[in-house]
């Protein structure tokens, strides 16, 4: 209604092309373009025809690329555009293994450590998507499953550090030293995944998003922190 | 991102059109703006297709305002922008909301034609837009609809050039013919396929039923956090309930951490099962199992309260646990855990009876309910407090039993690092005995 009135005043709609009236009984002559999406299949069969080696190289570079994300958050998209679950699996698989083996004297501590922390991570993600999902988020559910696993990295290096420390002794200074570098390593996954996260939400709605986060890292970096080998 | 927000006014936009040359197939040509993926509608002319942004065209259905009083199902819109309306009913003036009216806006385009009405119905999912990874486009079938027409025009482009040429226009023409063919079959093999599985895909998987739950703000949960520890006065008056879940969620995320950091400076030790899934067995097990517990005893004495409100008191009840326990597993004083779940958990209790008593009536009903949740409610304080501590206290006993008396409870503080010091002493000394 509103544009048949604009074309009906004629004015600033149609600037130059007012007087422009084409009926339906005059052919349109020239050649159209239409520009459908079949460029697919031919990439498929490129990619399809490479050498293993190039597509092994193009997926470790895309996970090294979000790997150095993490490392300085800036408020970029690739990370949420190419999304992809090595990196994060990598993560988990390794702060599993590392965090085996410890902090209880029966041997049947041992095997549950792995699937618990497993557990904790891939089902703390999946509840803190559906959560912000849920309050009206814009970021889809495997971009935030990436996101989330992703901030790992910085546990798992506050992890090694942590055993390497403790190789060294178990006293009140490699306590004092394993403190600081967890709590260093947890605000920092934190803001990483804040900063990636939050964008997504409504603006006054932060804070709801940003606590479950918060208590996830919090929940690793504590088994982290109380991690003591036998 | 995807262009201006549009204006709210039905004014016309002041700025020339992208598009210049009027369709001939529609009746009024679009003068908006619109997403380069719209233009690829209308192969025959340079105008998009008249199903884009909110700029008050005659083929748009006034914006998104049907759908705000709709069922969450249909709240939802399939597609990248799905969430992004869900932020614009309420009102976010982001640039997300251009997109989920533009979005709304082409299905609901869809809707009025009518050719995907039996699509809509099953379409509601916003959990997993498999369709739609990393492409914010619009709706799947929109594309679907595109995909037929960018067909048709083609299979008469072809049916024109292979009438034009020669002997190479007959081949194209029967080999187009085949083509056309196959391809609409397998393109309706493929919507059948998708049309089922999404179908039963929205209706296991369609989180808009918890949406309207989580209808928060910040500063509502801290109010409602507050008012948990205040046991309201009047009791004669049926008191509010607000039937949210977020906060009580987040309660008992809440407290399985504080559980799990008590069970670790107690060294718990679980044979059958982990610690994390001890806590969170427990935690749940007490939120989800009380709460249906308490809603039948409710059903029963007549009270009238949901289930969706039980649960939200309840959970909101267990902050003051929360403090009480965060409190507890770090000073180990036994009569500060007394005081504090005499106090802090009395007043929580007394909070949750008296919103039950509002809403009870008959004096029978109200003793029976409130007393089964305050009883119940107390007891769990307690047993959180000891089944975790226990531990710690058995091995101090038998440590220093020859040299204290039995019966003697020394307030002791244990931090982390001499609780590891304290276990090795403890071996060491177990082994020399």
């Amino acid at each position: 209604m509103a544009a048949a009135e604009g074309s009906a005043d004629g004015g600033p709609l149609f600037a130059g092309l007012a007087d422009v009236s084409i009926s339906g009984d005059i052919p349109v002559e020239g050649e159209i373009t239409v520009p459908v999406g079949s460029r697919s299949p031919d990439e498929d069969y490129s990619t399809l025809d490479e050498p293993v080696k190039d597509t092994i190289m193009r997926d470790l570079k895309a996970v090294g690329k979000k790997f150095v994300h993490v490392m300085y958050p800036k408020k970029s998209s690739a990370l949420l555009r190419d999304w992809d679950l090595w990196g994060p699996l990598v993560l988990c698989v390794s702060l599993a293994l590392m965090l085996q083996g410890g902090s209880a004297d029966s041997k049947d501590d041992g095997g549950p450590q792995f699937a618990e922390v497993f557990v904790i991570i891939w089902f703390g993600a999946v509840v803190i998507t559906l959560n912000s999902k849920l309050l009206g988020g814009t970021i889809s559910f495997f971009q935030s499953l990436c996101v989330l696993g992703y901030c790992i990295m910085p546990l798992t290096v506050a992890m090694l550090v942590c055993r390497l420390v403790l190789l060294a002794g178990s006293g009140t200074i490699s306590f004092i030293i394993r403190l600081i570098v967890v709590v260093a390593m947890f605000g920092w996954s934190t803001l990483a995944s804040t900063a990636f996260l939050a964008d997504s939400q409504p603006p006054n709605r932060k804070g709801l998003v940003v606590y479950p986060i918060f208590l996830f890292y919090f929940v690793i970096s504590w088994m982290i922190l109380t991690f003591t080998p036998q | 991102m995807r262009g201006l927000p549009a204006p709210r006014s039905a004014a016309l936009p002041r700025r020339p059109p992208r598009a210049l040359v009027p369709c001939p197939l529609s009746p009024v040509p679009c003068p908006c703006r619109s997403a380069p993926r719209a233009a690829a509608a209308h192969p025959r002319c340079l105008v998009p297709a008249p199903r884009h942004t909110q700029d008050g065209s005659t083929a748009h259905p006034p914006d998104a305002r049907p759908r705000e009083s709709a069922l969450p199902l249909r709240a939802s819109h399939p597609g990248g922008a799905a969430l992004a309306s869900g932020g614009s009913q309420r009102g976010a003036g982001t640039m997300s909301a251009a997109a989920a009216g533009g979005s709304g806006g082409r299905s609901g385009t869809a809707a009025e034609w009518g050719g995907f009405e039996d699509n809509m119905q099953g379409g509601g999912s916003a959990v997993i837009d498999m369709e739609n990874m990393d492409d914010t486009s619009g709706s799947s079938f929109e594309d679907m609809g595109e995909m037929h027409q960018r067909m048709k025009e083609e299979e008469e482009e072809e049916g024109e050039a292979g009438a034009g040429e020669e002997e190479d226009g007959e081949f194209l023409g029967m080999k187009g013919l085949r083509g056309q063919l196959g391809r609409q079959v397998a393109d309706q093999m493929w919507q059948v396929g998708k049309r089922q599985a999404s179908r039963a895909f929205s209706l296991y998987a369609n989180i808009d039923i918890l949406r309207p739950y989580f209808d928060v703000e910040p500063i509502q949960v801290r109010t409602r956090l507050m008012e948990s520890m205040i046991p309201v006065k009047m009791i004669n008056f049926p008191q509010k309930i607000a039937g949210e879940l977020y906060g009580p969620l987040m309660l008992v995320f809440t407290l399985v951490a504080i559980l799990l950091h008590g069970m670790k400076t107690s060294d718990t030790i679980i044979r059958e099962g982990t610690l994390m899934g001890t806590a969170i067995g427990t935690c749940f097990g007490y939120w989800l199992g009380v709460s249906s517990f308490i809603y039948f005893l409710a059903y029963l004495c007549n009270a009238q309260i949901t289930m969706v409100q039980m649960l939200s008191l309840l959970g909101y009840g267990l902050f003051g646990h929360c403090i009480t326990l965060f409190v507890t597993y770090n000073i180990h004083f036994h009569s500060l855990f007394y005081i504090f779940w005499l106090g802090v958990g009395g007043l929580s209790t007394l909070r949750m009876v008296a919103v039950l008593v509002s809403r009870t009536v008959g004096h029978t009903q109200r003793l029976i309910l409130c007393g089964t949740l305050a009883a119940l409610h107390m007891l769990f304080l307690l047993y959180l407090h000891f089944a975790y501590h226990k531990v710690v206290e058995g091995i101090l006993d038998t440590l220093e039993g020859p040299n204290m008396p039995p019966f003697q409870r020394v307030a002791r503080d244990i931090p982390l690092v001499s609780n590891a010091v304290l276990n090795t002493t403890a071996k060491a000394i177990a082994l020399t005995l």
